[in-house]
């Protein structure tokens, strides 16, 4: 596999929508501890939402996925969330310009303007327990994999693992930023929930994309 | 779970259709999410748009009225709204003066009335904004941008409220609210947590000796868990530390509200009441007007919150004047 065709990130979101689904109570369980428990539903209403749109578009381009992904997230979900997920892919989308389908190099440059926009958006830099913290790792290991000639599922492989090291490294960190950033020092020793999703969305659309070779 | 609904997922809009049906009088809906007055905006007015999720009866919508908001943007429960329903009602309560927006401060909600406000004045209408930040459990004194808003809410929206009906400018109405905000303090505890209908679960649970202090009104943890004291000692432990924070002084005049978090009955609101006028007039602090009663809630949650408000002439008149919204009347 060398790109991502437009039905192969269709069936991706649609995925994701599902895995969203399938740890709604698990986000919710990890935002409950350092936030107001929202996280879970707020992110299944959201995909929920993509899902629909998703569903009823014509022979979508690869723009017109991602963009719709982001008006979705952003009209449907309100709390903190739509807006930096939003922002995230309606940035990806303007990236993937008139692609029809994505190779690495592609891709790079489309999870770059994903992180990008949330970054802007949320005012957010890594280390502040927050997406940022699982997005900023897993896009320069795809980065890397690109510059050092890998192939995609390899280079996959290292976006998932990095996503996954970035999500876990919020652990031990004190909340910066957002409704959680009150509660100080209880923040510490509970991972992130923003984070978490953001390593599921990562992980299912690579897993996804790659089919079986993951 | 115990609850009196249907679909969880359905909890924010069977609540709408239902609160839209019995107070006919007062609100229309302009968006499935949000409503505004009624009655149409008199021409000049500058619009008070507040909001924010859900769950907090009677904020924000039942606040919609003469006095106070003009419109409100709903969310989903202790979720800010999309910004769509924010333009929305901004576009149904804009007569030219502009829109004043204020709501707690919390980053979902600031990112989306943001979002809204952009695209306001991509149509030619004005938009400020104006943050309430009276937890002063939620971060140290020299970090006030950072305190959330909770029940100090009811004080700022009714003063920019008032304001907003004496035909005064935009930039007049932001600065009376912002004048509210900074002379307003708060703090609560709680003694049992809440569910969020669609997550199911508590988000977090209390033993039966213990009380949650500083929390905010989103069933979010409090700053400190401790040993569950008398309402005496609750009162004045949070009043002491609101008094020490302004810092409310001798001879001030303040105005109090005493707030119910959902699951506290009236009596035991009294009690603490009881107990925070005692220890305002040891300060020399003068009482102007009182509160008592669920102004902002956290669903289910039990519990109370003490704010007071310094007021000055002008808040003082502001305060007085009149208001006649579905939760809230005063002559």
């Amino acid at each position: 596999m060398e790109k991502i065709t437009r039905d192969a990130l269709k069936k991706a979101l649609l995925d994701i929508t599902d895995e969203i689904e399938a740890n709604q109570d698990y986000l919710s369980e990890l935002d409950a501890a350092m936030g107001d428990g929202d996280h879970g539903v707020s992110m299944t209403l959201g995909w929920r939402a993509v899902a629909e749109k998703i569903k009823s578009l014509e022979d979508p381009t690869i723009a017109d996925l991602l963009k719709t992904t982001g008006m979705a997230l952003v009209s449907s979900v309100g709390a903190a969330m739509g807006p930096l997920y939003g922002t995230g892919f309606i940035r990806a989308a303007a990236a993937a310009g008139d692609a029809e389908s994505l190779n690495l190099s592609q891709l790079t440059k489309v999870f770059e303007a994903f992180r990008d926009g949330v970054m802007q958006r949320g005012n957010a830099q890594v280390g502040d327990k927050t997406m940022v913290d699982t997005i900023v790792p897993a896009v320069d290991a795809l980065k890397g994999a690109e510059e050092s000639g890998s192939d995609l599922i390899s280079a996959l492989r290292a976006f998932v693992v990095a996503a996954e090291e970035g999500m876990k490294s919020t652990i031990p960190l004190q909340s910066k930023v957002g409704r959680s950033s009150r509660l100080g020092e209880r923040t510490i020793g509970h991972q992130d929930a923003g984070a978490t999703s953001c390593y599921l969305i990562f992980k299912t659309f690579a897993r996804s994309v790659a089919g079986g070779s993951l | 779970m115990k609850k009196l609904i249907n679909d969880p997922y359905k909890v924010v809009d069977e609540m709408l259709a239902g609160f839209v049906k019995a107070h006919p009088n007062y609100v229309r809906m302009v968006h499935p999410r949000g409503l505004v007055r009624k009655a149409p905006p008199k021409k000049g007015k500058v619009g008070l748009m507040i909001g924010g999720g859900s769950g907090h009866k009677p904020a924000f919508i039942g606040y919609i009225g003469e006095g106070v908001a003009d419109g409100v943007a709903v969310g989903n429960v202790f979720a800010s709204p999309p910004p769509e329903p924010a333009l929305e009602v901004t576009k149904a309560i804009d007569t030219g003066a502009g829109v004043l927006y204020s709501y707690g401060n919390y980053q979902g909600d600031i990112l989306n009335f943001n979002m809204a406000a952009e695209l306001a004045a991509m149509e030619g209408i004005r938009v400020e904004t104006v943050l309430v930040t009276d937890d002063i459990a939620s971060a140290p004194k020299d970090q006030m941008e950072k305190r959330r808003g909770i029940a100090g809410d009811f004080f700022v929206f009714k003063i920019a409220g008032a304001m907003a009906e004496t035909m005064a400018s935009l930039d007049e109405v932001k600065r009376v609210a912002e004048k509210a905000n900074f002379n307003t303090r708060t703090m609560g505890v709680a003694l049992s947590g809440c569910t969020v209908p669609a997550a199911g679960k508590p988000i977090f649970t209390l033993g039966e000796n213990e009380m949650e202090i500083g929390l905010g009104i989103h069933g979010e943890p409090g700053v400190r868990r401790g040993k569950l004291e008398t309402a005496d000692e609750v009162a004045t432990d949070i009043t002491e530390r609101i008094i020490a924070d302004l810092p409310f002084q001798s001879g001030d005049e303040v105005a109090v509200l005493v707030n119910g978090l959902g699951a506290t009955p009236y009596m035991e609101l009294y009690i603490v009441y009881r107990k925070v006028a005692e220890i305002l007039a040891d300060h020399g602090i003068s009482i102007y007007r009182s509160y008592v009663g669920e102004y902002v809630t956290s669903l289910e949650m039990a519990g109370c919150s003490v704010t007071l408000m310094r007021l000055d002439d002008e808040l003082k008149r502001l305060l007085d004047a009149p208001a006649d919204t579905p939760f809230f009347v005063q002559k």
